[in-house]
């Protein structure tokens, strides 16, 4: 059996071990951008909660005025982009922690990644199209 | 990669549960629950995009006592992962991670997600005149 792991230590350099494995520039920049947006979503939720409170109780008409306002539109796409891009990050490490199957695994990330992109694209959409088509 | 008998982490079931690992477990609970919260965030958009009707019926939907429990759950965990947040951000910059200090801002982490929590929706409900 020389594929086993006892082998293949002997047999492979160092380098050949870890190639594929990602580089290590790959988990800093992750680390990096889960902090990042983490900071970022401070005073963004923040706005938010308030935003809530505000409108709460609210119909059609009064939620419409307020989203459709410049600043409360641009706040409310960096909060959707921020959010779901520290989430898929997030939820990216779950799924790496606990998902040991490299088919679930995958299949997992995909889901959750281009189910980000999807959901952030569809709230960002809805945005414009209430401050914009009216 | 393909060595499925190294042991991998976390190895939650040999640890007896602990306020730090509870504190821990949470953060990502939180994390999780907030992704759902991230979901209903893009319908309830989605709906004022929609038109007049269907934002009715999504606003009939979260103020139902349902839809109120679940956004109530919601306000904690976004708190709590907040406050736990800031907390993490310390560590980060090498702040907190000792033993008393983890216990105090711990114990900060929960008492004023709590707070913040109750205050937001006592505001909410004084807002529409009903407190
Ligand atoms: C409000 C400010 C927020 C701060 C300061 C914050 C901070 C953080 C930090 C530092 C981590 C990394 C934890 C670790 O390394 O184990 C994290 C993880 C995570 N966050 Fe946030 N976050 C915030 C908001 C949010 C929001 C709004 C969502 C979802 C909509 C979210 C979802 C997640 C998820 C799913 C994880 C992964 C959980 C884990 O790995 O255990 N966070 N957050």
């Amino acid at each position: 059996m020389i594929n086993t792991p006892q082998q293949k230590r002997v047999l492979q350099s160092k380098l050949g071990r870890v190639r594929g494995l990602g580089s290590t520039r790959e988990g800093v920049h992750h680390w990096w951008a889960q902090r990042m947006s983490a900071v970022a979503l401070l005073p963004l939720s923040l706005w938010f909660v308030y935003s809530l409170i505000t409108l709460t109780g609210s119909d059609y008409g009064t939620f419409h005025a307020w989203a459709s306002e410049f600043g409360n539109s641009v706040f409310l796409v960096l909060l959707v982009v921020t959010m779901f891009h520290h989430t898929q990050l997030g939820l990216q490490v779950v799924i790496e922690d606990y998902v040991h199957s490299e088919i679930w695994k995958m299949g997992m990330l995909l889901l959750v990644k281009y189910g980000s992109v999807l959901f952030a694209a569809s709230a960002i959409f809805a945005v414009l199209k209430i401050s914009i088509a009216g | 990669m393909r060595d499925n008998t190294r042991p991998l982490s976390p190895h939650l079931q040999v640890y007896r549960p602990q306020i730090t690992s509870i504190l821990s477990i949470l953060h990502r609970m939180t994390g999780v629950t907030l992704a759902l919260a991230a979901l209903l965030l893009t319908y309830w958009l989605a709906s004022a995009a929609y038109g007049p009707e269907a934002f009715g019926r999504a606003q009939v939907l979260l103020e139902s006592w349902f839809g109120r429990l679940v956004l109530f759950g919601f306000t904690f965990s976004l708190f709590y992962h907040m406050c736990n947040g800031i907390r993490h951000l310390g560590w980060d910059m090498l702040w907190g991670f000792d033993m008393p200090r983890l216990r105090i801002t711990g114990a900060i982490v929960v008492i004023t997600s709590l707070s913040l929590t109750v205050l937001s929706w006592l505001m909410a409900y004084g807002h529409v005149g009903k407190l």
